[in-house]
């Protein structure tokens, strides 16, 4: 990537921006309630219908706009809301990856609707998830206090029973945890409005329909090639998401693919220890902490790119050099469909070879363009550090877009220590952390995941 | 300035981002002695081993803004320790909550006024009395903490975790 490609991707989305806007007016009314909206924020509504009058929505969001800015608010006319919201960020979405697969000569398959997703799981207790979601709504963030929030607990824990609703388990658990840190949110001097409003719209669209994109895997075979590990968590749960190059056996082009591993956990499992709750998936931990290649057998791919993962349909390869993948394989990739409904800016998450900068304070010169580089999220599993960002030569990272600005978070970088080059990966500790200071310090404190499991032995079982 | 004013320091586009950072990342700590600790129902809450039975938890809590105070075991027998001043038991309580979530956010969620940096500093600000909190609840809480261990790893995407950006504690 040059600074051309960069001046390409960061030039004004004027279509973007007009969709924001309009999604701000849905996050203040969520903010203040829609209870008592007034006419400025039932305005602004109003103009939202607007947006999207001429699409299938159009119909349900003019007649919920209506009916709410009367005073009367339901789960039906909130659910078409929310749907237009979605819509308007699908739209902006849309607009940003393919500027970014322009930007970066890409080429992205197109969805293919075809799967079914299988009938809705548990009825009741979705219902009951859209209930409390809409009194949240109806009372505004600001009238959040503990009572609402404590509300979702059972709700919350009913959800983690039933595997097939683990992305609204995951979801309502990380958004109520923010709450309850946060209440009486009326104290709060501000709002983190879109976030909330984003995390609410999506829960509430996935209790109608339970979940989506696990359906029409087909098996593949052949050699995954690692780029980079992206970690995501709250306080009760880590996402370990490998994003690689898939060489299909038969010489078919290479594709672009993840693999997940969600593990439950608590607030106190942090840094290195989160590795352990996947311990047993050795094979995929291996090749990530030895750097090698890993040849798949009939491993189930979704069409969204995402690869089921069976550790033991995979087997470790030949040593394999990410940073090799990335210059050799990763222009060639063939980038994988996103879900209608997964639509969102923030799933643009794009892995990217940098190379031929100059790494300064606030990220990495490019030809004279700046590219910012999100330093506050790099893993504290992994032995990626901000020093080692500063000394880079070379990163793999994954561009993303927020707040209206591109940023690269660092996925593997690589410097001259000594003379010598060397290479830090996020996942490299994942059989265990190798720098002896952290290893020292980790027995310091403790093995947290050992000391909760004996407890959960002992108290759980009795 | 510590770790929370820092961490609070939001820029100018944090109310529309949607990976905005609301809740500061635990800083881990030992958690034998005090297996729980959390800031929830308007009270700081939490579990405390005890020193002399393994088979034995107690169940300590301190109210928001009142600061009444309660520590019993999981069978709600009174702590033998407790007074009309905190026992150990809620001593520990403070200084891992001080250690896990650093003494700015107890301080506020406590809604006590004051600057400091460790569990004891904190305990001299506290003005409350004792008071009779449901340990069944707080109980039943940590056992619910400790389902999570048990909730198996999936391996299908939960793409909504791209919402939830890792890092910061360092």
């Amino acid at each position: 990537m040059r600074g051309s490609n960069l001046a390409e991707l960061r030039a004004p989305l004027s279509d973007v921006d007009g969709a924001l806007d309009l999604v701000d007016g849905f996050d203040d009314a969520l903010g203040h309630g829609f209870a008592r909206l007034g006419e400025e924020r039932a305005g602004r509504l109003t103009v939202l219908a607007g947006a999207v009058a001429g699409s299938p929505l159009g119909d349900a969001v003019a007649d919920a706009v209506a009916k709410v800015a009367a005073g009367s608010v339901s789960e039906e006319h909130l659910s078409a809301l929310a749907a237009a919201r979605a819509a308007l960020l699908g739209a902006a979405h849309d607009a940003l990856l393919a500027r970014c697969d322009a930007a970066l000569g890409r080429t992205r398959e197109s969805w293919q609707p075809s799967a079914s997703e299988g009938p809705p799981v548990a009825p009741n207790l979705l219902a009951g998830v859209r209930a409390w979601l809409t009194e949240v709504a109806v009372t505004g963030w600001r009238g959040v206090d503990h009572e609402l929030v404590s509300a979702s607990a059972p709700l919350v824990e009913a959800l983690y029973g039933e595997p097939a609703l683990r992305r609204v388990a995951v979801l309502l658990d990380g958004l109520t945890d923010e709450l309850r840190a946060s209440s009486p949110v009326a104290t709060m001097p501000r709002l983190p409005e879109r976030r909330w409003a984003d995390l609410w719209s999506r829960a509430l669209l996935l209790t109608r329909a339970g979940a989506w994109g696990a359906a029409g895997a087909t098996d593949v075979t052949g050699r995954l090639l690692v780029l980079g590990v992206d970690v995501h968590e709250h306080a009760t749960a880590v996402r370990v998401q490998v994003h690689g190059v898939l060489e299909p056996a038969g010489g078919d082009t290479p594709r672009l693919v993840r693999t997940n591993l969600v593990a439950a956990k608590v607030d106190t499992i942090v840094g290195p220890a989160v590795w352990q709750l996947f311990g047993d998936r050795p094979v995929l931990l291996g090749a990530l902490a030895g750097g090698h290649a890993l040849d798949l057998v009939d491993m189930p791919l979704l069409p969204g790119g995402d690869l089921v993962w069976h550790d033991e349909r995979a087997s470790a390869g030949a040593p394999a050099d990410p940073f090799a993948t990335a210059r050799v394989l990763l222009p060639g990739a063939v980038a994988p469909p996103v879900h209608p409904l997964d639509r969102h800016p923030v799933g643009v998450a794009t892995p990217v070879l940098i190379e031929g900068f100059t790494a300064g304070e606030g990220g990495f010169d490019i030809d004279g363009e700046t590219l910012t580089v999100d330093v506050e999220s790099l893993p504290d599993c992994g032995p990626l550090t901000a020093e080692a960002v500063a000394a880079a030569e070379a990163c793999i990272g994954l561009l993303r877009w927020d707040a209206g600005r591109w940023s690269l978070r660092p996925l593997a970088v690589r410097g001259t220590v000594k003379r010598k080059p060397v290479a830090t990966h996020t996942g490299d500790w994942a059989l265990g952390p190798t720098d002896p200071k952290v290893v020292k310090a980790a027995a310091k404190a403790g093995d947290a995941v050992s000391v909760l499991r004996e407890r959960a032995g002992r108290l759980l079982r009795k | 300035m510590d770790d929370e004013s820092a961490f609070e320091k939001h820029d100018s586009g944090w109310e529309r981002a949607s990976t905005a950072r609301v809740v500061p990342p635990v800083r881990p700590r030992k958690l034998a002695k005090v297996p729980f600790v959390e800031l929830a129902d308007g009270r700081l809450q939490g579990v405390v081993s005890s020193g002399s039975d393994i088979a034995r938890v107690y169940v300590s809590s301190i109210g928001a803004g009142t600061h009444g105070f309660s520590c019993s075991t999981n069978n709600n027998r009174p702590c033998g320790g407790l007074g009309s001043r905190p026992c150990k038991h809620l001593q520990s309580l403070v200084d891992e909550a001080v250690l896990q979530h650093g003494f700015a956010r107890v301080a506020r969620y406590l809604q006590v006024d004051a600057a400091g940096e460790s569990g004891a500093e904190l305990m001299a600000q506290l003005r409350g009395q004792r008071d009779s909190t449901p340990a069944a609840t707080v109980f039943s809480r940590f056992l619910r903490h400790l389902a999570y261990l048990e909730v198996p790893v999936s391996v299908a995407p939960v793409p909504e975790l791209d919402w939830f950006p890792t890092g910061g504690a360092r």
